[in-house]
């Protein structure tokens, strides 16, 4: 009686996920959906205490107590420019957590001495999984945080080695499941998968942190997938799988966005951007021509479609409170002031646009790439703030250039462009970018908060 | 392979084709909330973590139960929070211009 309560509980927290990552499809329904999420963990949580193996209480306490003293900054004070890395953070928490379940699972089975061969092959797979992402998403922390440093770290051969590693660590799970009470096996496995964490995330660099992070979520939730087997839990089982599949679906969104396959982020092709970069020299050539604030805000003042494409670099010089000051000011003046959303325009899926959010940009001004394309030609004037490569013709135009095939904001088709750019240099990426030269861009130099604070004076006394 | 087995591989089957229709609608708009999200919801491995923590299985078992209670702990509580705190931000429109809300409404 007592396990059906628990089933039936069970079943409706799964219920309630799905509800929740329904709602989380619209804006306004998102929030909500959320509350109902919450209160189904609520209820799988308190049903689970009921479970007749558990015989005490105190240790439960402890470890809730810590766990939510710990949750609370984590989700209450982390900045939103933070949230990358605190994503990241929190995988290896959800990963960690799965990792020494199985271990401990494994060490009662192994007292028991019940440790059946399916048992063995879940509890593999989870501590695997699991051990490789606590240590890949601490890696992929340390970098976002800059406590390690961002750029990649190689040596040579280091893919062969990595797959050799791998191809043991591999070798030890079927070692075990064929000998499942082989302790120093186990040890070996472990180690190993922490091992493969650190040496994953070590040659890849800042900008390709999206992609693995996504990865990352995917592995945590295949991990909790194997926990649920291991211990015969639906509802682990289901919500691993969606947790899996939704940082898969991201993984392969960021790295279409990114122009890069799969395996040429996880197994280095890092850096060879700069290798071809000597490759195709720009086609338009030219000089870039500069523009003074003032003639820049009179453009914007007077036109009626504006268009704002923020890149990383907005949120690096922490702009977007002046970017939004600036489209309010416009929009008074009767312009319509839209902001073109590059999937990668942030450092993980959809970060811009929470930044942007939290600035105070409504949603329906913040418009997805496929969205905002169709829209370029009939925009007078669009305003490019610290985006290079997202924005750069040629890679729709030029086969030569590292970045071909890339998606991007189609900005060139709009009737004027403003870039505000800090010097003439090429962009973070080395590449030449066309845009830039093209006789409808005007230049504006300088740091980019201190240029949209004086564009936003002088449309107001425009 | 037992039917217990059998059965898991069904509802895997089926919770993976169902998320992968649900996930696929989200809008890019809200791809870090739903990372946020899923990273809260997979807090429900407090279901393995709690049994182990409490259960009188040996020490070492306990401790890293108890390990496993406050990560998962961690994650639920601030999972939940920062989810709450980013939709919170996504607003129609600025609530000191509730008359662009009605031009966006008509458009």
């Amino acid at each position: 009686m007592r396990d059906t309560l628990i089933q039936i509980a069970y079943l409706l927290a799964a219920f309630l996920f799905l509800v929740a990552l329904r709602a989380l499809g619209k804006p306004d329904t998102a929030r909500r959906g959320m509350q109902l999420a919450a209160f189904g963990m609520a209820v799988g949580i308190a049903a689970t205490l009921l479970n007749a193996r558990i015989v005490s209480y105190e240790w439960i306490l402890i470890g809730s107590v810590i766990g939510a003293v710990a949750g609370y900054p984590l989700g209450k004070w982390v900045p939103m420019t933070a949230m990358p890395q605190r994503i990241a953070l929190s995988h290896a928490l959800g990963a960690l957590a799965a990792t020494v379940v199985g271990v401990g699972e494994y060490c009662n089975g192994l007292s028991a001495g019940e440790l059946g061969r399916g048992h063995v092959v879940a509890l593999g797979f989870e501590v695997l999984l699991g051990g490789l992402t606590v240590t890949g998403s601490l890696m992929a922390f340390g970098k976002l945080q800059e406590i390690l440093p961002g750029r990649p770290l190689t040596f040579l051969g280091q893919n062969a080695f990595n797959l050799t590693i791998l191809a043991i660590g591999v070798a030890s799970l079927v070692w075990l499941v064929i000998d499942p009470s082989n302790v120093v096996v186990a040890g070996v496995m472990l180690a190993i998968s922490l091992a493969v964490g650190v040496l994953l995330v070590l040659p890849i660099g800042g900008a390709d942190m999206p992609v693995v992070v996504s990865l990352l979520n995917s592995y945590a939730g295949l991990a909790a997938v194997a926990t649920g087997f291991a211990i015969d839990n639906n509802i682990l089982i289901i919500v691993g799988a969606l947790d899996g599949l939704s940082g898969f679906i991201l993984s392969v969104a960021m790295s279409k966005a990114m122009n890069r396959s799969f395996s040429n982020v996880l197994f280095g092709a890092f850096g060879s951007a700069a290798v071809v970069e000597a490759a195709g020299p720009s086609t338009a050539g030219g000089e870039m021509m500069s523009i003074t604030a003032e003639d820049a805000a009179l453009r914007m003042a007077y036109a009626e479609k504006v268009v704002v494409v923020p890149g990383y670099g907005l949120a690096v010089a922490q702009a977007q409170h002046q970017a939004r000051e600036l489209a309010d000011l416009i929009e008074k003046r009767g312009g319509d002031v839209r902001f073109a959303i590059h999937p990668v325009a942030g450092r993980m899926p959809g970060h811009m646009n929470v930044l942007l959010a939290e600035a105070g940009v409504p949603y329906v001004k913040l418009v997805d790439m496929e969205d905002i394309n169709e829209k370029f030609a009939e925009t007078d004037v669009v305003l490019v703030v610290g985006a290079n490569d997202v924005v750069n013709p040629a890679a729709k135009t030029n086969p030569k250039s590292p970045i071909y095939g890339m998606p991007i904001l189609r900005v060139a088709e709009a009737r004027s462009v403003i870039a505000l750019k800090r010097g003439r240099g090429a962009g973070f990426s080395g590449v030449e970018n066309d845009l830039f030269v093209d006789p409808r861009t005007s230049m504006l130099f300088g740091d980019a908060k201190q240029s949209l604070i004086t564009l936003g004076l002088e449309v107001k006394n425009a | 392979m037992n039917p217990t087995t059998l059965i898991q591989l069904f509802v895997f089957l089926l919770a993976g084709f169902v998320g992968f229709q649900t996930i696929s609608r989200i809008p890019p708009l809200l791809h870090t909330p739903l990372m946020a999200a899923t990273n809260a919801m997979s807090g429900i491995s407090l279901v393995a973590s709690l049994v182990l923590a409490g259960a009188h299985d040996g020490l070492l078992a306990t401790v890293l139960g108890t390990v496993a209670v406050a990560c998962a702990m961690a994650n639920v509580v601030g999972g939940f929070l920062i989810t709450d705190r980013m939709l919170a931000m996504f607003k129609r429109a600025g609530a000191d211009k509730m008359e662009g809300a009605v031009g966006v409404a008509a458009e």
